[in-house]
């Protein structure tokens, strides 16, 4: 609750910061899922099968697409939610940070192929 | 002096959008840096602010014109399925790599992160794009808010970074050949 308020009196202006956020955790979990789907998709042949909707380029095609897709949606609903409030951003920070660096390190096959 | 159209596309992807996009997040981490460090003046111009927005955007579609040009007209030349019995495998750049254990690794490491850790690249910058355009001069309000910009902005960076050296050294190791032949400049004998 304290940390609410002193965020809130940090961020304190004009625009409140809701829309900002909603970008910053959409995009983390963006990233996150493109790790996750890349994982899925090299351990299962079934999802590998469904990810392809591009022949030529594999199921990198999917596996990105429906990342992206995934992206966008939690991004216009978080905006939705948020767009006139002001949010604790530290924590929302922390995890969206926490999620792009988790996504650079599932992407990297020895540590991805643990799974 | 020649080259081939899938050469162009790997030099338009790499060199062109892909090299201009790291220099340009290298330039963007400096001036956020220096525009939202505790020591910088306390006001800027409307015109700055405006500007740091369009620049992130420039960044944004850079940053999406290589993973759409690296997804979908390079990687399906690089991936292509050798027909059977095919002995030279210079067309064929992932099994070539694959033919060799010296050089399997930079398909199996090198081209398996690189596809997939490029791709959150324009997803983090579009994210810092829109925060610019936005929040504008009212970012310095929110120190928050600069915080991830400057984290997503050098986190593209990195990103970037690494798909930049892997799609070099995949280049050397089994470039992308093929198609048809453009003639720069006509020679002449010495």
């Amino acid at each position: 609750m304290s940390e609410q308020i002193n965020t809130i009196s940090e961020d304190s202006s004009g625009l409140p910061n809701g829309s900002g956020a909603a970008a910053i955790l959409s995009a983390g979990i963006g990233s996150f899922a493109v790790a996750i789907f890349a994982i899925a998709a090299d351990k299962y042949a079934l999802v590998k099968n469904l990810f392809v909707f591009y022949k030529p380029t594999g199921a990198l095609s999917g596996e990105t697409t429906v990342a992206i897709l995934l992206w966008l949606a939690a991004w216009a609903i978080l905006d939705w939610r948020w767009r006139k409030r002001t949010v604790s951003l530290r924590r929302i920070n922390a995890v969206a940070l926490g999620l792009l660096g988790l996504s650079l390190l599932l992407t990297f096959p020895p540590i991805g192929d643990l799974f | 002096m020649e080259i081939t159209t899938r050469s162009l596309w790997t030099l338009i992807h790499g060199m062109g959008f892909g090299a201009l996009y790291l220099l340009a997040s290298s330039g963007a981490i400096v001036a956020l840096y220096r525009r939202y460090s505790f020591n910088a003046p306390s006001q800027s111009e409307p015109s700055s602010d405006r500007f740091l927005g369009i620049y992130l955007s420039i960044m944004a579609a850079l940053a999406w014109l290589t993973v759409l040009t690296g997804t979908y007209i390079i990687y399906p030349w690089y991936r292509a399925t050798p027909p059977k019995g095919t002995v030279n495998l210079g067309a064929f750049p992932h099994s070539l790599l694959l033919s060799h254990p010296a050089t399997s690794q930079w398909h199996l490491i090198g081209m398996e992160w690189k596809e997939h850790v490029a791709w959150l690249v324009p997803i983090a910058i579009t994210a810092a794009a829109f925060i610019a355009i936005k929040y504008a001069r009212d970012l310095r309000n929110h120190p928050q808010l600069r915080s991830a910009l400057l984290g997503f902005t050098a986190i593209s960076l990195f990103a970037a970074g690494i798909a930049g050296f892997f799609g070099a050294m995949l280049d050397k190791n089994a470039p992308v050949e093929g198609g048809q032949t453009i003639q720069l400049v006509k020679g002449e004998l010495p």
